[in-house]
């Protein structure tokens, strides 16, 4: 199990790939073993109620959090490890903090540093992290504000915004380190009601282009909208999956029926 | 959204009457009296201080630029500035090696906060003074094995060493806890977006989580230096010619105690009060993102709210 399974074909090679992956917090199961593919390009959402273990799920792909058992791939790269003289490595902190700069990531809680201007939340990283020049980042960061529709706030400090615009800096943020992998981690859970459309709107927009997404969320009509592919999990495990005609529309399995009833 | 509903729509004509606009304030004669007397108090207090000729102000005044004395305030400040930095150096390394996970990098700091807070300084600096007597000398050697080089203690530990090490290693351990309580203030999500982020531990701390925490670390610094300024006065028992040394070679000798004293009390407030202000500009460059209409607020910021509904 610890050995790295080499695809051949490497068009099918899915971009996120893990294999029976089990977490416990102390004696708590949170994960029972999750099997998961993410091709290229898809969006994949994944509902379920709180203590599912869904959000840990997706924090254990970027190693936030570390797996007891199984193992994720991303790009071709085991997190976490590697294989030195056949044996199975743990990474160093560095080693990890490597791996991590091809994935994006959007928060509950927005997170943006309080103490950098919008402009300097989203240069952060890329310059330096990335070792990108400064004037290359600040004309891409310019770039994703159009996008996400602040262009006039960079110079703002985040205290400074409502919810749903520091949500929008940080997809652009986010989005700065061009990444091959967007994890999205309850991204309108924070917000006012009133401004989780533009959100969901910028995150669309984003699906639309083809960046692989994997997003946890309680928005069924995004998921309706904007999934390739919706995950039903509950207790740990994947419940149910497929299309989110299939999934939303007409679910097989009891607890999906339930859970989804709650919505209509 | 909504028009401006009319604040005039309250019925009848009589509610401009209770309209606040046209509210005052009543006069208070109790607040007046209070400033009266505590004036009065004042006045006279120092009225009495400067006409008491015991005070000797004009051996204050003979005495306050002093070559002496100015050469005492340059050691206070030398001393406090070379200790306060070592100190928050060090300080900040071992509040660092405090949060670690690593249990010896953590119990080292532990165990050195529990050394240096848990001892009195004067007995500390008078340790470092007499550090001769307890091993005449010192050498650089592998642990059971040959000597490399050495020196003779007293050569190395002047007054000076003696002064800088006993008050930075004290400093530094009280420094760690206040820098420890500032790391910890900052909000846990930090750290995980800038790990997310791909960043290394170190640039995580320096980018990210220190300047947030120095919101916090830096009012109590403050104090502690303001503290450190007068703790320099412990050196004088090791013949460390400091401000409160050099005013005691001149009262020795001329026995105006009151007024030397009152010229060191006087170089000491100067002292505090311009750290004082250098501490509140401090205070106000890391509240910079606090305040909410700063800098690029000159754009009404309300502007681009309305197009998402």
């Amino acid at each position: 199990m610890t050995a790295l399974v080499k695809e051949v074909a490497v068009d099918a090679k899915p971009l996120v790939q893990a294999r029976n992956v089990h977490k416990a917090f102390d004696q708590l199961e949170v994960l029972k073993g999750i099997d998961l593919d993410v091709a290229p390009g898809e969006v994949v959402v994944v509902l379920g109620p709180s203590g599912s273990g869904k959000s840990t799920f997706l924090r254990c792909i970027n190693h936030l959090e570390s797996i007891q058992q199984g193992f994720i791939e991303v790009d071709g790269e085991q997190i976490g490890y590697r294989v030195k003289n056949d044996r199975l490595e743990k990474l160093t902190d560095n080693g990890i903090a490597k791996q991590r700069r091809k994935i994006g990531m959007v928060f509950q809680q927005f997170n943006l540093y309080p103490h950098m201007t919008v402009l300097q939340n989203i240069i952060e990283a890329p310059v330096g992290v990335h070792g990108e020049s400064r004037k290359d980042a600040i004309e891409n960061a310019r770039q994703l504000l159009k996008r996400v529709g602040l262009s006039e706030k960079e110079g703002n400090y985040p205290r400074q915004l409502s919810g749903g615009q520091q949500q929008r800096v940080a997809i652009a943020r986010a989005l700065a380190i061009k990444p091959k992998l967007m994890l999205f981690d309850e991204p309108t859970s924070a917000l006012d009601p009133e401004l989780v459309g533009e959100v969901l709107a910028t995150m669309k927009d984003l699906a639309k282009q083809g960046l692989t997404m994997i997003v946890v969320t309680h928005e069924i009509g995004f998921a309706k909208e904007a999934a390739d592919r919706v995950v039903f999990m509950d207790g740990g495990v994947i419940v149910e999956q497929g299309k989110p005609e299939d999934v939303i529309g007409n679910p097989q399995h009891p607890r999906t029926q339930a859970f989804l009833s709650r919505f209509l | 959204m909504s028009t401006n509903t009319s604040p005039r729509a309250a019925p009848s004509g009589a509610a401009d009457f209770r309209d606040v606009a046209t509210a005052h304030a009543p006069f208070r004669y109790g607040r007046l009296a209070l400033w009266l007397i505590v004036t009065i108090v004042v006045v006279d207090f120092g009225w009495i201080v400067a006409n008491n000729e015991n005070f000797g102000w004009p051996v204050v005044a003979q005495y306050f630029f002093d070559p002496t004395v100015l050469s005492g305030l340059y050691v206070s400040l030398g001393l406090t500035v070379i200790a306060m930095i070592l100190g928050v150096a060090l300080g900040l390394i071992i509040a660092i090696m405090r949060m670690s996970d690593d249990r010896l990098a953590s119990g080292f700091a532990s165990l050195f906060i529990w050394f240096f807070r848990g001892t009195p300084l004067l007995v500390q600096l008078i340790f470092w003074y007499n550090m001769s007597t307890l091993f005449p000398n010192l050498s650089i050697a592998i642990p059971f094995g040959p000597t490399l080089a050495s020196w003779d203690t007293n050569s190395v530990i002047t007054p000076m060493t003696a002064a800088i090490v006993g008050l930075a290693l004290n400093e530094a351990a009280y420094m760690a806890e206040i820098i420890r309580g500032g790391l910890l203030s900052v909000e846990r999500g930090q750290a995980e977006t800038a790990q997310a982020f791909g960043m290394t531990k170190a640039r995580a701390l320096r980018r990210i989580i220190i300047p947030q925490a120095m919101r916090s670390i830096v009012p109590p610094t403050g104090n502690q230096l303001i503290s450190m300024i007068k703790a320099t006065s412990l050196v004088s028992v090791i013949a460390m010619a400091d401000l409160l040394y050099s005013v005691q070679s001149i009262y020795n000798r001329t026995f105006e105690i009151v007024p030397m004293l009152m010229v060191a009390v006087i170089w000491y407030l100067l002292i505090t009060s311009v750290l004082n202000i250098g501490q509140s500009y401090i205070e106000a460059y890391y509240g910079r993102s606090d305040r909410r209409n700063a800098t690029a607020a000159a754009k009404p910021a309300v502007v681009t709210e309305e197009a998402s509904h």
